[in-house]
């Protein structure tokens, strides 16, 4: 799988370490939130067969998070952000 | 009709006209007491303890392709019961009791083979870690035993004993382990489920749930409603899936995990080894093929393949360990859909759901579990209380922090 770097361009999936749905980028506040909350969380997954946005750890590059749009069914990937911006346009802190 | 040498003979005699198939091809009746979603091995394997042990009629297994075209015809085909913790060990050393009588007791040709398995260790602390484990499993009543580096040269001359990076210093194996046929697990299950009455539906997938007042009614599929007072799902790989139609979200991730074969060979390796420095598993098939894998792809997929990257990686490992494997000439490889769990291990339990009752999570692991799944799972859905020894793999034990996390990797399901 080639992954297209919004920065580098396309590179080898291999150069990456990946992490599970983006939606770990929502962590629920840790003082407002019950258990309940981080419960799911923490241990539940929506698991799609489909598209499925996730995040991928540029280790062996330039050390960026990316949120990747990828199908799991067929492995194309559609999109790739930095997780940044996505984490930024969601209202999250810094 | 009961296989034997006579009937063998028989039928030679005959011009082999005789044989019926194995299992009837049933359309699905408007309502059963229970049905099973999924004709993996673990469907096959619950169905007919559930008409076996526990004495229930009325049974569908629902299969949305062609019986034992899942993991369980894909799998290396290892059995084992060389666990850690308490949660686990007595579960898989029941299961392995199971497979030591399956073939007498299913009158069918499973091709178990105990023919031993070693996990080989390559430094101080990770032998400690062994004897620990093979410790446990003694507690538990399974066989275990330390072989140092002569031991193991003994089993397997031709290993890279010298290997700067991961020299070998000894393993820890258990005898008992082995292979198993696993087409014939998932055939000799039916065969004899079908032969105590359970209908085998194949070609219907289960599309929705009828769930009314908290309670499961019955099922929508591509072969139309089936009415049905308990449900057990054991769909593996798509058990997210399945589950989010009854509106649940589970502990569990799907991956792919890739297998190998090389052409056929001499005998070579008779018994089953683990690398363990990497990941990288092998044993010789009775065709005379290497059937290995390691690591599972570590991002989601339902796609049944794989990608390269893993396949180099797989190879690394088996060179590390097997130098000669690099003249062996690889034939096949495939892929099968995971259900990683968040601790590594199973659930077998019920569901807020009233009726319907959920086998998951498998991860790599499920083919050994066949007949001890489908054994506990029966016990769950017919007496609504769990088996002694699956007590343990329960859906609520995340939010309870009463993991069962054998590797110790926390809630990464890519990781297990
Ligand atoms: C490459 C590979 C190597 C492995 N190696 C080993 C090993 O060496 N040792 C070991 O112990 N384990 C191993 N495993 C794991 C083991 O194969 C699985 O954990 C186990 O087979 C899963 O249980 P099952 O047999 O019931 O699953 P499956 O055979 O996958 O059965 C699930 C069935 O459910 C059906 N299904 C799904 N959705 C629906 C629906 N909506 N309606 C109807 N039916 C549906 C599927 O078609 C499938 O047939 C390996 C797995 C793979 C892929």
């Amino acid at each position: 799988m080639l992954i297209p770097h919004p920065l580098l361009g396309p590179r080898d999936a291999q150069e990456f370490v990946y992490l599970g749905d983006a939606a770990l980028i929502d962590r629920p506040d840790g003082t407002a939130a019950g258990i309940e909350a981080f419960h799911d969380y923490l241990y539940l997954r929506d698991n799609p067969a489909g598209q499925h946005r996730e995040l991928w750890y540029h280790e062996q590059g330039d050390r960026s998070w990316l949120v990747v749009t990828r199908d799991t069914v067929t492995h194309e990937i559609l999109k790739a952000e930095l997780a940044r911006d996505v984490a930024l346009a969601r209202g999250r802190g810094r | 009709m009961r296989y034997s040498i006579w009937n063998v003979l028989a039928q030679g005699l005959t011009g082999h006209r005789g044989w019926k198939p194995v299992w009837r091809d049933p359309a699905p009746q408007a309502d059963y007491d229970i049905v099973i979603v999924g004709g993996g091995g673990h469907g096959l394997a619950t169905a007919y303890y559930l008409a076996r042990e526990f004495g229930a009629r009325r049974i569908a297994v629902l299969e949305k392709g062609w019986l034992g075209g899942g993991n369980v015809g894909r799998n290396t085909t290892i059995i084992r019961s060389n666990y850690l913790l308490p949660g686990n060990e007595p579960f898989y050393e029941f299961s392995m009791k199971l497979w030591e009588g399956l073939e007498q007791e299913l009158n069918y040709n499973a091709m178990v083979s105990q023919r031993g398995i070693i996990n080989l260790f390559h430094t101080d602390a990770q032998r400690d870690a062994f004897v620990r484990r093979g410790n446990a499993m003694i507690l538990h009543g399974a066989d275990a035993e330390l072989l140092d580096r002569e031991g193991v040269r003994r089993l397997y001359p031709f290993l890279d004993f010298d290997n700067a990076r991961f020299p070998i210093k000894g393993a820890l194996m258990q005898r008992r382990g082995g292979t198993a046929r696993h087409d014939a697990v998932a055939w000799g299950y039916a065969r004899a489920a079908d032969a105590l009455g359970v209908d085998l539906i194949q070609n219907c997938e289960v599309t929705g749930m009828r769930i009314e007042a908290g309670r499961i009614r019955g099922l929508e599929t591509t072969r139309g409603r089936i009415g049905a007072r308990k449900v057990g799902v054991a769909v593996a790989g798509w058990s997210s899936r399945v589950m989010a139609m009854a509106g649940l979200r589970l502990p569990i991730e799907s991956h792919v995990l890739q297998a190998f074969v090389t052409e056929g060979l001499k005998p070579f390796i008779d018994g089953v080894m683990t690398f363990g420095a990497g990941h990288f598993y092998v044993s010789q098939s009775d065709k005379g093929g290497l059937v290995f894998g390691g690591d599972i792809d570590g991002y989601n997929s339902y796609a049944q393949r794989g990608n390269l990257p893993v396949i180099e990686d797989v190879a690394e490992g088996g060179m590390a360990l097997i130098p000669a494997l690099g003249r062996a000439r690889l034939l096949r490889s495939w892929g099968g859909v995971m259900d990683m769990s968040m601790d590594g291990s199973p659930i077998i339990d019920r569901t807020p759901v009233e009726g319907l009752y959920l086998n998951a999570g498998w991860c790599y692991g499920g083919f050994k579990a066949t007949p001890a799944s489908g054994f506990c799972f029966a016990h769950l859905i017919a007496r609504d209380a769990p088996h002694p020894t699956a007590a343990a793999y329960r859906l609520d034990r995340f939010r309870r922090g009463l993991m069962i996390d054998e590797k110790g990797q926390g809630a990464t399901p890519n990781l297990h």
